[in-house]
Order: C-alpha cells, then sequence, then structure tokens
C-alpha cells in the first residue's frame, strides 16, 4: 500500500500539465505526482513503500482535469488499485476503461488503511474485485461498485465493441433527430 | 410525471436503456483538442475504425498554442501534436479550425460563438470545462480519452444517470459583483465537491438577468465543485444570442426549434435531490486565497485560521499568512483569459477599469481572449487600444496561462491575479501562485499591483 494521506488531490498535482503532450498510452509512470516527487520525504520516494500496488489516499481524489493521462501514470507506476472515501466522476469512469480499480469506502476504513500502511510498510491488503471486498489481517471492507464498471473490468470487455453491437438502435435513434440541429459541415 | 431540464435532457438521449445497464446516449456535437485527442485516434486507427459522425464533430487548436509567434513559436512536442490533431482530422474528414485561422480558439469559446451549441442538445468533449454549453439549456460535460475514442467510432456514451440539484440565486447583483463572483461565492460555501454526481440547474432572478457570456462563466466552473454538468433553462436571451449566429437554425426551421426549446424548462412540481439557495444581493467581489478554487473569500476579507491540513498546505504553498487583509497582497501578473473570462464582455468589463490608468511598474499584464472571433471584435471596438495603452501585452486566442501548457507561464513563486477557473498548485507553472478572480477585479489589481476591491476603482 501507497498512503497518500490528502484530500482533493487533483489530477494537475497527478501528471502535471507538461507531461500532457506526449501522443502515447502508456509512460506516463515516471512522472507520476511528479512535482511533488521533487521533495525528497514525499511518500512516493520512500523505499519502504516502493512496489506498491494499492493507492489509499483522501476524498475527493482525482479533482479538476478530465485528464485520463491520470490513471495511466498511477498504473503505468505499477498501482491496480486506487482506495478513497470518494473520488470526482471524470477521473473514476477514466480509471474504469483504464483497467484500474477505484474502491470507495468510509472514512474511517480509509483512515485505518492509511493508518496501517503508515505504521508498517510491510502491512499486506488484498482487494478482490470478485467478492468486491478489500481484506487484510483480521478486517473486511466491503465496497459497492457499478456491476457495468465490474463486469467491463472483470471480463476485459471492450467497450466500443459492446456499443457497436446496438448498432440498429443507433441508427433508429438518428433517423428521429430534430431537423433543425446543427451539423459542422 | 414532472421532470427536471436535467432528466428532461438526459431522456431526449437515450438510445438504449437496459436494467443493471448504463444508458446508452446520443451525443449531438462532439468537441475534440489537440491535447486529449491523439490517443483516441491512434485507437481507431489500430481497430480498424472509423468516426462515425465526422459531421457531428468539430476540432480546434487551444490547450498548448502558443499566443503570438504562430506554430512556429511552439515546442517541439507541442506542435507534434498539433500536426497530429490536423492529420487525424484530414483522415476522417473532420473540420479543424487550426491554430492563425479566422475561427480558431478555446473549445469553449468557439462552440456558442458559431452557433453550435443549442438549447436541448448533448455535447462532449475531453475536457473538464465542457460543462461551459450547459448556459444554453443542454447538457454538457466532459470526459477522458477513452471516452473520446468511443464517441468518435460511435457517436454514443454509456452514463450512470446522474442525480439533480437545483442552485437558485436571487437578486440583482451589487456594483462591481460579476456571475465569475456568484460561482465563487457558491463554491466557497459549498466545498469543492458537493455537485458530485449531480446534474446542477441554476435559477433565480439573477440568473435569468445575466448575460449569456455570464452564464456560461457560472456553467463553466460547475465542475469546480465536482458538478457532473451545469444548466441553465434557455430564454429570451439565449435565442437572441443565437439568432443569426452561423449554425443557427433560419426561416421556418428557426420557429421551429424555438417552439421545443421553450419546453426545456423544469416543470413546477418536480423535485430535486438538493436545492441550494444563494442571495446576490449580499455578494461581494471574491478573490480566492488558496489552492482550491473553494478556498476563497470576498476581497475585503482576510487570509484565514487554517481549518484543516489541506488549508495548512495551502497557505505553506501560497506563502500566506492567516490575518493578513487579501487587499494587502502584492502580485506580480495578471492574466485575464481562460474559457471561464475571455469572451468580448469579459474584455469589455476589464478595460472600463483600466481606460486611462497604467499597469502597476511590477506587474507584467497580458489579455489573451478566448477566441480569433473576441479578438477581432474587440479590435474593431477598440479595446485592443485601450489595454495597449495601460500597458497589457495583446495576445493571439488559445488557454494560455489558464493551465501554461504554452509558453506563458508563471516562474516560480510568481503571484498571478487571474480570471481562470483553478487555482491548484503549479497550474499556471511550476511553483506559480494562482489568485481567482472576476476580468474587473484582475484589471483592478493590474493597475494597483496587488488584490484590490474593484469598488473602490469605480
Amino acid at each position: 500500500m501507497l498512503p497518500l494521506d490528502q484530500a482533493d488531490v487533483d489530477t494537475d498535482q497527478i501528471i502535471p500539465k507538461q507531461f500532457l503532450k506526449r501522443i502515447e498510452r502508456t509512460g506516463y509512470g515516471p512522472f507520476l505526482f511528479f512535482d511533488w516527487r521533487q521533495a525528497e520525504d514525499f511518500v512516493l520516494n520512500r523505499p519502504e513503500h516502493d512496489g506498491a500496488t494499492v493507492l489509499v489516499t483522501g476524498a475527493n481524489f482525482g479533482c479538476g482535469s478530465s485528464r485520463e493521462h491520470a490513471p495511466w501514470a498511477i498504473r503505468d507506476a505499477g498501482f491496480r488499485a486506487i482506495v478513497a472515501p470518494t473520488f470526482a466522476d471524470i477521473f473514476k469512469a477514466n480509471c474504469y476503461k483504464t483497467g484500474l480499480l477505484a474502491v470507495t469506502l468510509p472514512d474511517s476504513q480509509v483512515r485505518h488503511l492509511i493508518d496501517l500502511a503508515s505504521e508498517d510498510p510491510a502491512a499486506e491488503i488484498t482487494v478482490d474485485l470478485e467478492k468486491q471486498q478489500v481484506r487484510g489481517d483480521g478486517f473486511a471492507y466491503r465496497f459497492e461498485i457499478d456491476a457495468f464498471a465490474r463486469e467491463c473490468l472483470l471480463g476485459g470487455l471492450d467497450e466500443i465493441g459492446l456499443v457497436e453491437r446496438h448498432q440498429s438502435s443507433i441508427s433508429a435513434y438518428e433517423t428521429q433527430r430534430d431537423a433543425w440541429l446543427p451539423a459542422v459541415k | 410525471m414532472p421532470s427536471t431540464l436535467g432528466q428532461k435532457l438526459w431522456d431526449a438521449h437515450v438510445v438504449r436503456t437496459s436494467p443493471g445497464e448504463p444508458d446508452l446516449l446520443y451525443v449531438d456535437l462532439h468537441l475534440v483538442h489537440e491535447v486529449t485527442s491523439p490517443q483516441a485516434f491512434e485507437g481507431l486507427r489500430l481497430a480498424g475504425r472509423h468516426v462515425r459522425r465526422p459531421d457531428l464533430t468539430l476540432a480546434t487548436m487551444d490547450h498548448n498554442v502558443p499566443t503570438r509567434g504562430g506554430a512556429r513559436a511552439a515546442d517541439e512536442l507541442s506542435r507534434k501534436q498539433m500536426d497530429v490533431l490536423a492529420e487525424n482530422c484530414h483522415r476522417e474528414g473532420i473540420p479543424l479550425h487550426q491554430i492563425g485561422s479566422r475561427r480558431q480558439g478555446i473549445v469553449h469559446v468557439i462552440g456558442p460563438e458559431l452557433g453550435l451549441t443549442q438549447p436541448g442538445m448533448l455535447i462532449v468533449c475531453g475536457d473538464s470545462h465542457t460543462s461551459t454549453h450547459g448556459a444554453f439549456g443542454a447538457l454538457a460535460f466532459g470526459i477522458g480519452t477513452s471516452e473520446v475514442e468511443l464517441v468518435l467510432a460511435t457517436q454514443c456514451l454509456p452514463q450512470t444517470r446522474a442525480r439533480d440539484l437545483a442552485v437558485t440565486v436571487e437578486g440583482d447583483l451589487p456594483l462591481g459583483v460579476t456571475a465569475k463572483d456568484v460561482v465563487l461565492g457558491l463554491i466557497g460555501r459549498t466545498g469543492i465537491s458537493f455537485g458530485q454526481g449531480h446534474l446542477v440547474e441554476y435559477r433565480g432572478s439573477t440568473m435569468r438577468g445575466l448575460s449569456m457570456e455570464g452564464r456560461m462563466t457560472v456553467c463553466n466552473m460547475s465542475i469546480e465543485w465536482g458538478a457532473k454538468a451545469g444548466m441553465v433553462s434557455p430564454d429570451d436571451t439565449t435565442y437572441s444570442y443565437l439568432e443569426r449566429r452561423p449554425h443557427a437554425p433560419r426561416g421556418a426551421a428557426w420557429d421551429a426549434a424555438v417552439d421545443h426549446w421553450r419546453s426545456l424548462a423544469t416543470d413546477p412540481d418536480a423535485v430535486f435531490d438538493h436545492e441550494i439557495q444563494l442571495d446576490a444581493t449580499r455578494l461581494e467581489p471574491h478573490v480566492t486565497w488558496g489552492t482550491n478554487p473553494g478556498q476563497v473569500a470576498p476581497v475585503t476579507g482576510r487570509v484565514p485560521e487554517p481549518l484543516t491540513d489541506t488549508d495548512v498546505r495551502a497557505l505553506r504553498y501560497m506563502d500566506l499568512r492567516p490575518g493578513t487583509a487579501l487587499a494587502d497582497i502584492a502580485i506580480d501578473r495578471v492574466f485575464i483569459g481562460s474559457c471561464t473570462n475571455a469572451r468580448l464582455e469579459d474584455l469589455r468589463a476589464a478595460s472600463k477599469v483600466i481606460a486611462g490608468k497604467h499597469v502597476h511598474p511590477k506587474v507584467r499584464a497580458m489579455v489573451v481572449p478566448g477566441s480569433a472571433t473576441v479578438k477581432r471584435a474587440a479590435e474593431d471596438e477598440g479595446l485592443d487600444a485601450i489595454f495597449k495603452a495601460a500597458g497589457f501585452e495583446w495576445r493571439n486566442a488559445g488557454c494560455s496561462m489558464c493551465l501554461g501548457m504554452n509558453p506563458d507561464i508563471l516562474a516560480p513563486g510568481e503571484r498571478c491575479a487571474s480570471t481562470s477557473n483553478r487555482n491548484f498548485e503549479g497550474r499556471q507553472g511550476a511553483g506559480g501562485r494562482t489568485h481567482l478572480m472576476s476580468p474587473p477585479m484582475a484589471a483592478a489589481a493590474a493597475v494597483t499591483g496587488h488584490l484590490v476591491d474593484v469598488r473602490e476603482l469605480l
């Protein structure tokens, strides 16, 4: 676990703007929290958290800019799941598309996880999407997740392919759109 | 059953609904820019897919365009991103407003000014400030790059239904108080995450009295308190703004459209999940003191005692002490621009404050119009001359120092009075310090060299 004990972490901090100029979808890991990482004691720089795969953090994580580069950077740095009391809407949606699991737990349970990870960096937890559970030594916390997002994450479903299956509904919708609606050309 | 405006807009775009699945919504207009689209186009190409409706897709260059010196002034990566957008648009037949072209500008400024943003539409863009378009009674929200790819391929987007939140603002705005102060004052009360999962409808006499530009400013910052979307029911102000714009309907189609648009209002008995009231008559000009838009206070106030760890951290970053009068804070830079406040009306309001005055000798100030069209219109009425005479730099259109992806950035430690939307750490340049405010307030700060109550200059 990597404990980032802070609320309202915005996507400008997760991945600063200068790294949005890349046209690739991968390779953002080294730039995760780039500015904050300049401080030697920033939690991501501490060797005892090397290899962490779960980021545990405060409320409203991922607020601000819609940049999907934020979850890409977290994923590329080796994380598989983020646990927080709440997430910003766009960030959460972007996580699911990226294959990152955003887990929402009550404040008190997140507090427990942050304290646990801070006091015992070697403590291990399991984030079980199948059972919708965060488990560790002596605790098991149930979490809720949108059923469709869960299915997509577990099955690795191609969402575009899923939508394309509804081609006939889309075409039918298009025929009844109002005639005055604008076209760009 | 009585329904809210938000739910009416949602219902009108449902292509398919099925229990246990998100609704599949149809997108009427997809706006694209250079920063959040390259990976989406690449995804399409790798899968052998094409853009389903290039006729409902519009691209512009805004986020990293230099605001002087043209494309050649851009760094190599930015230029590459612009080139890639041009190639992608050419290949897929998407109209593109390139840097240097007559209609180029910030994506949320050009949609409305072209008349492409209309009531009743569903509009998306890979940018969180897409909520701006809700000012027309449209359902508009920001999406990520994977969703951009999905919309390019299918013109649809699966979405879980959002809840309803009403913000009612009543009364006349006092002199010197603007739409920006309405939304900053609101966020100061609610905090920066209250809107999560909600479609916000802004209503009440104050909203009715605002121009389209003012309504756009308010809707633009919906995302700054976490809302999914923000919107205002259309009315005669909306129709007169739209009429005769290049893409607005004409003749009989216009009459039919207006007839329909008049139905886009919340029914009298509809129930919201939450309601918030705001008294506009008691609002003052606001400035932010911290590192998120909720850390804000009337300019007549002082830097507050920190209440949370976030506040402590913010004061340290901003190098401010509790108890300092906000009006005593000296600034180094002024930025008048961004999708929040760079429309013609914003530039007019700022120019009135500085006319006949000069930028403080210790301050560097710039105006970045929201679009090439805004820039021309401002020049036609001589606003550029007022700004230049006062010592402002008069630049070309783009997002510019709102997010500092182009050469316009703050140096570490510099303090900026900015009309943009985010005061996050490093937002305008690593180590830079941002104070958000209205265009007249930023103009007043430029001439006095410190944060100041603009009412003292009116």
